[in-house]
């Protein structure tokens, strides 16, 4: 896929999981998160030896296993068999999450329910009152990532913006969200609100997204 | 001599009381203690307090031991998934109390209590539900929350290698809580499927010294790949 700035196609999900491969630097440490996330590590070269750390407790985790490779002790965070890449390592949970929060892990790959133009991140919880909450490592992963990057779909089924002034759904972190990934636009975000577009699928104009977000965007694609 | 090796499952759960606090350790399949589990669940134990990442997974292990009613308590990070059914059941009917915490932060409050931590300033959770309450500090221009150890009365884990001082390896990804709640337990429980003569483990790749161990069970491991 061209990298270019305006492009008249629309991602599909998984072309944007290309997409944010092809950011991922050689040498990075990276998290994928549940979901369109873990496709990235599909359209990772495997000459840049980008390290995959997993929650569990192991950095350096090879493809998922199939047939004879399972192994039940070999497991990534969504609790799928998985196999080592050469230089792996292991440790406890405690580590691992220092691996994160101690600023150790270059980017996390997230999926979200909304984020905003902060890039304070909703992703654990629907709000539902009677949805039993589940939040796993999500929060932790938010607040130590260097950049947290999130792939998501930028319109609700309902045609609403899930890039947002203000979250309306239950935080996961404040202010981590640095770019987001959608069918329509790349977004880059800092902490004091100011989000760029830096590129536009689908033929829509900046002008467009600001009404589809409702939000002053910054044109970056040029 | 010293010798934390004992004979049978039953045997070194038969001193654990109703509403205990009990750490079980595993993510997944990996690690988990299933005969442990399994053991405790033949004690019809009540008003217990179960510290796990997660609240037990279709019709086996920790799930049946909340399905009984023996549990009180659930300290977790993940309790809801698509086969978490038991749990979802009691938590609906009100029967079951659930303290959710961020999966970093358990594995953190874990480590403290073996550490002797009186309490630590995280950034997980910051400004989320799940801080509602907590005392909160800014730091070099960081936020933080003040979260608590987690202490437990008995640790039940699994391990791949054991000696007689209760020296442990681990395998893989199994490894997850196991290290860390050995050491927040009064007294911990290791299954093993695999028993060492003393000395004759590496000291270099020793993972748990046996410091932290206080009972070692050997048990078959039902996974092909796990030998020797």
């Amino acid at each position: 896929m061209s990298i270019g700035h305006r492009h008249p196609e629309k991602l599909t999900r998984a072309q944007m999981a290309e997409r944010v491969a092809s950011d991922v630097p050689a040498g990075a440490v990276v998290n994928l998160g549940i979901g369109i996330p873990t496709q990235v590590s599909n359209y990772l070269n495997p000459e840049h030896e980008i390290i995959l750390h997993t929650e569990n407790g192991m950095l350096g985790m090879g493809p998922e296993a199939h047939g004879d490779d399972v192994d039940v002790d070999l497991l990534n965070a969504g609790k799928l068999p998985v196999t080592e890449a050469p230089g792996c390592s292991y440790f406890h949970h405690a580590d691992s999450f220092a691996i994160m929060r101690g600023g150790h892990l270059d980017i996390a790959v997230l999926g979200a329910f909304q984020v905003s133009q902060k890039g304070d991140l909703a992703n654990w919880h629907t709000g539902e009152p009677d949805a039993i909450p589940a939040v796993g490592g999500a929060m932790d992963l938010a607040v130590g990532a260097k950049d947290v990057f999130v792939i998501m779909e930028l319109m609700t089924k309902a045609g609403a913006s899930k890039l947002v002034p203000e979250l309306t759904y239950p935080v996961t972190g404040l202010g981590c969200v640095t770019r987001v990934y959608t069918e329509l636009a790349i977004f880059d975000l800092d902490r004091s609100g100011n989000v760029r577009v830096t590129e536009t699928y689908g033929g829509v104009s900046v002008a467009d997204l600001c009404d589809m977000t409702h939000l002053d965007l910054i044109d970056a694609t040029e | 001599m010293i010798n934390k090796f004992r004979d049978s499952v039953d045997e070194v759960l038969a001193d654990i009381p109703d509403g205990a606090t009990i750490m079980i350790g595993g993510f997944g399949l990996a690690g988990q203690p299933i005969d442990l589990i399994n053991g405790l669940l033949r004690r019809n134990l009540t008003g217990l307090t179960i510290v796990n990442n997660n609240a037990g997974n279709t019709d086996e292990g920790l799930a049946l031991l909340v399905k009984s009613g023996a549990v009180r308590k659930v300290i977790c990070s993940f309790p809801r998934q698509v086969d978490s059914w038991h749990f979802d059941k009691k938590y609906h009917a009100g029967e079951i109390e659930l303290e959710l915490v961020p999966q970093g932060n358990l594995a953190e409050r874990i480590r403290a209590a073996g550490a002797g931590i009186g309490a630590f300033y995280t950034p997980s959770g910051y400004g989320t539900t799940l801080a509602d309450g907590k005392e909160t500090r800014t730091i070099e221009g960081r936020d933080y929350v003040l979260e608590y150890p987690i202490r437990a009365d008995f640790a039940l884990i699994k391990a791949h290698k054991a000696d007689r001082w209760g020296n442990l390896l681990y395998r893989k990804t199994s490894r997850n809580f196991g290290p860390i709640m050995a050491m927040a337990a009064t007294t911990t429980i290791v299954q093993v499927p695999f028993l060492a003569e003393l000395g004759d483990l590496d000291p270099e790749n020793i993972v748990t010294p046996g410091i932290f161990v206080d009972r070692v069970v050997q048990v078959d491991s039902t996974n092909p790949k796990e030998h020797s």
